[in-house]
């Protein structure tokens, strides 16, 4: 089930793969291009380097970050996608997908924003998955120097925890715990050199906001007791429970050290008015502290879900489907970011509530 | 009324041209169709043809591809290469008057002289477009945040025009007095050459992908909008401070290209259903020369003569319109 309304579909799927360097990045390009998953990709790379592959739809883009002259301090696409993809275009049919690779030090924003910002590129095609390989042995560290590793992991859709092989199982259940902590919605797979059933990480429907808004990360994280609390964690558990209550910070103090959480509310049917008026006035303000932004939402006397979706300060929607018979008709909504004030974002939610 | 020759392709149409007596489609496959005394489909590119344009003297067609080549093609099919920039894809393309061939791809220009010599011009950032000035001598690139305007022939450092922004497509006004660009915003940008003036022309609800002067340069015709919007380039200020013409007004489709006779005050005015008209800038005046098809219009040419326009959409559709009085 993907989020995308009906009628997109003619769209082209892009997947995103970004990772620190090092990472795997291009082991897992090499085998996309070789493994027999009966899709055409054209692929758009950095530098040509040790792809091993020649395909004739291979293209080298130096990246271009544009600024937009919409006064918005977060809004830059790549330029250079616009114009590969405007490019890709006058030969339709000759591919099925497009495979961007980032550099490993890119802020996955600009491309992720081309995606929604650029009416042509929005038009052809649709941003499927962000995919981010993490090396096990030294994410921890790069997490510790750069704001660009954690940028990468709250991005993702799809994380690929590789080299595997390389660390201990003590070191690789911390590398899991601190990404979840960074973004519990991603699907984690534990890879050695990127060895993975390609239909994890391709075609994902991308934002699959109903497994994404299903995922319960309090719940997971409560069934591992000891576990480090994701910084969104406000489940009830008793020696866990912070929340709102930031005097009962107890446990695992190097959160404190790393800035990206999630923030996942829900509320009853809302007035699709005063929630339009609530979520662009909370993208507009903190929309440089917004990573990424989901939800299903339930509007009043409405028999469709409405699905939003943003990056930054850029928020798009779109009727997707009509609510099942006996499912339950709740609007959820997930932010990742840095510097979130979850209490106000959670009362400002429910005073949209019809 | 007119009459319509229809040339169904099967690739998108990325532009049309009249050449010697056949009419080219050159199409995104990486072939060239060539219609007239016979029907032909030439292969120029391995991969995607990305750009083309006829040169001025209605002989050639040149075209840039995803193979990194730049090659030109006549009228008896005859295939000449200009230039082969291995791994590049060519996407951006001009000619001279006197046949000098510009192409770009990323951030680096070249200029093939007629007589053979290739000459490079590197840039900092993405190049968008590239125009030559009206009598060939200085080549514009329109880049982020601004254009640079280089003398061909002569090896000094660029004039420099600021302008916050992406700029893409560029084009002088036919007395050579501005220059306009297309940018990544829904917007218009010019210069006036003499002063450095800036003149913003804004309010279109889409991005301007096509832009044409008229036959004498009073207007500049342009796309992104429900009408062809029409900038006027007379008297000493240009457009600014001017309202534009607004010709083929449409309640439904935007309008995807637009071309301007070679001669008479017409531009015809290609949409994003496929449909064309032709407005007349003295009165309004419309004539349907295409009833609306399956996909945007992707390229107008007229004949230099003014009776034929060729046309080409997205999805394949082409064919040629032979306008009778």
């Amino acid at each position: 089930m993907s989020a995308t309304p009906a009628g997109t579909d003619a769209k082209i799927p892009v997947t995103v793969l970004t990772g620190y360097l090092g990472a795997g990045k291009t082991t897992l390009m090499n085998r996309i291009l070789t493994e027999n998953h009966g899709t055409r990709y054209a692929v758009i790379v950095n530098e040509f380097g040790e792809i091993g592959i020649d395909n004739d739809l291979l293209v080298e883009s130096d990246e271009e970050i544009f600024e937009m002259n919409n006064g918005c301090i977060c809004c830059t696409v790549r330029g250079d996608l616009i114009r590969t993809v405007e490019n890709l275009m006058k030969r339709k049919g000759t591919f099925d997908a497009i495979l961007v690779e980032t550099t490993g030090v890119a802020d996955p924003a600009p491309v992720a924003q081309t995606f929604f910002m650029d009416e042509d590129v929005r038009d052809k095609a649709r941003l499927d998955a962000v995919v981010t390989v993490v090396d096990c042995r030294h994410v921890l560290k790069r997490l510790e120097d750069t704001t660009e590793a954690e940028d990468q992991i709250a991005f993702a859709d799809v994380i690929l925890l590789n080299k595997t092989d390389l660390v201990t199982a003590e070191e690789l259940k911390a590398v899991e715990e601190r990404i979840h902590s960074i973004n519990p919605y991603a699907v984690l797979h534990r890879t050695e050199r990127c060895a993975i059933d390609l239909a994890n990480v391709l075609n994902r429907g991308a934002f699959d906001l109903d497994r994404i808004l299903s995922l319960d990360p309090q719940f997971l994280e409560a069934h591992d007791h000891d576990h480090e609390c994701g910084p969104d964690c406000d489940h009830d558990h008793h020696h866990h429970h912070h929340g709102h209550d930031h005097h009962d910070h107890d446990h695992g103090h190097h959160h404190d050290t790393h800035s990206v959480r999630s923030i996942s509310l829900t509320a009853k049917d809302l007035d699709p008015q005063v929630f339009f008026r609530w979520i662009s006035e909370v993208t507009q303000i903190q929309g440089p502290n917004i990573l990424r932004l989901k939800g299903i939402m339930a509007f009043k006397d409405d028999p469709q879900r409405y699905v939003v979706q943003g990056v930054h300060m850029i928020i798009e929607g779109d009727h997707q489907r009509d609510w099942k018979a006996g499912e339950e008709r709740l609007s959820r909504l997930v932010f990742i970011g840095r510097d979130l004030d979850e209490a106000a974002l959670r009362t400002g939610l429910k005073a949209c509530e019809a | 009324m007119p009459v319509i020759a229809p040339f169904d392709c099967d690739a998108f149409v990325v532009a049309a041209a009249f050449i010697g007596d056949k009419t080219a489609f050159a199409l995104g496959d990486g072939t060239v169709r060539l219609v007239g005394a016979g029907d032909e489909t030439i292969r120029l590119h391995k991969g995607a043809l990305l750009a083309a344009c006829p040169a001025p003297d209605g002989r050639l067609i040149v075209t840039g591809g995803d193979d990194g080549r730049v090659l030109t093609l006549d009228a008896s099919g005859e295939i000449a290469e200009i230039a082969e920039k291995p791994r590049k894809w060519i996407d951006i393309l001009a000619v001279a008057p006197q046949g000098a061939i510009a192409y770009a791809s990323g951030r680096t220009a070249w200029v093939k002289q007629a007589n053979g010599t290739e000459k490079e011009f590197a840039i900092s950032r993405a190049i968008g477009g590239i125009a030559f000035a009206p009598k060939g001598l200085r080549l514009a690139i329109a880049r982020y945040d601004g254009a640079s305007l280089y003398w061909v022939n002569v090896d000094a450092p660029p004039q420099e025009l600021a302008w916050k922004g992406a700029h893409a497509a560029i084009a002088f006004s036919p007395d050579g007095k501005y220059l306009v660009t297309t940018m990544q915003e829904n917007a218009l940008h010019g210069w006036r050459l003499a002063d450095q003036q800036d003149m913003r022309m804004t309010g279109y609800p889409a991005k301007v992908k096509s832009m044409h002067f008229s036959a004498k340069g009073k207007y500049l015709a342009t796309s992104g909008a429900n009408a062809a919007i029409l900038w006027p380039f007379f008297g000493k200020t240009g457009p600014m401070g001017q309202q534009p013409l607004q010709l083929g007004a449409r309640s439904d489709a935007l309008v995807s290209v637009v071309a301007c006779h070679p001669s008479e005050d017409v531009v015809a005015i290609g949409y994003q259903d496929g449909m064309v008209l032709a407005a007349r800038f003295q009165d309004g005046a419309e004539v349907l020369l295409k009833r609306p098809g399956n996909a945007p219009i992707s390229t107008l040419a007229w004949h230099t003569a003014g009776g034929r326009l060729a046309y080409g959409s997205e999805e394949g559709e082409a064919g040629i319109i032979t306008l009778t009085d």
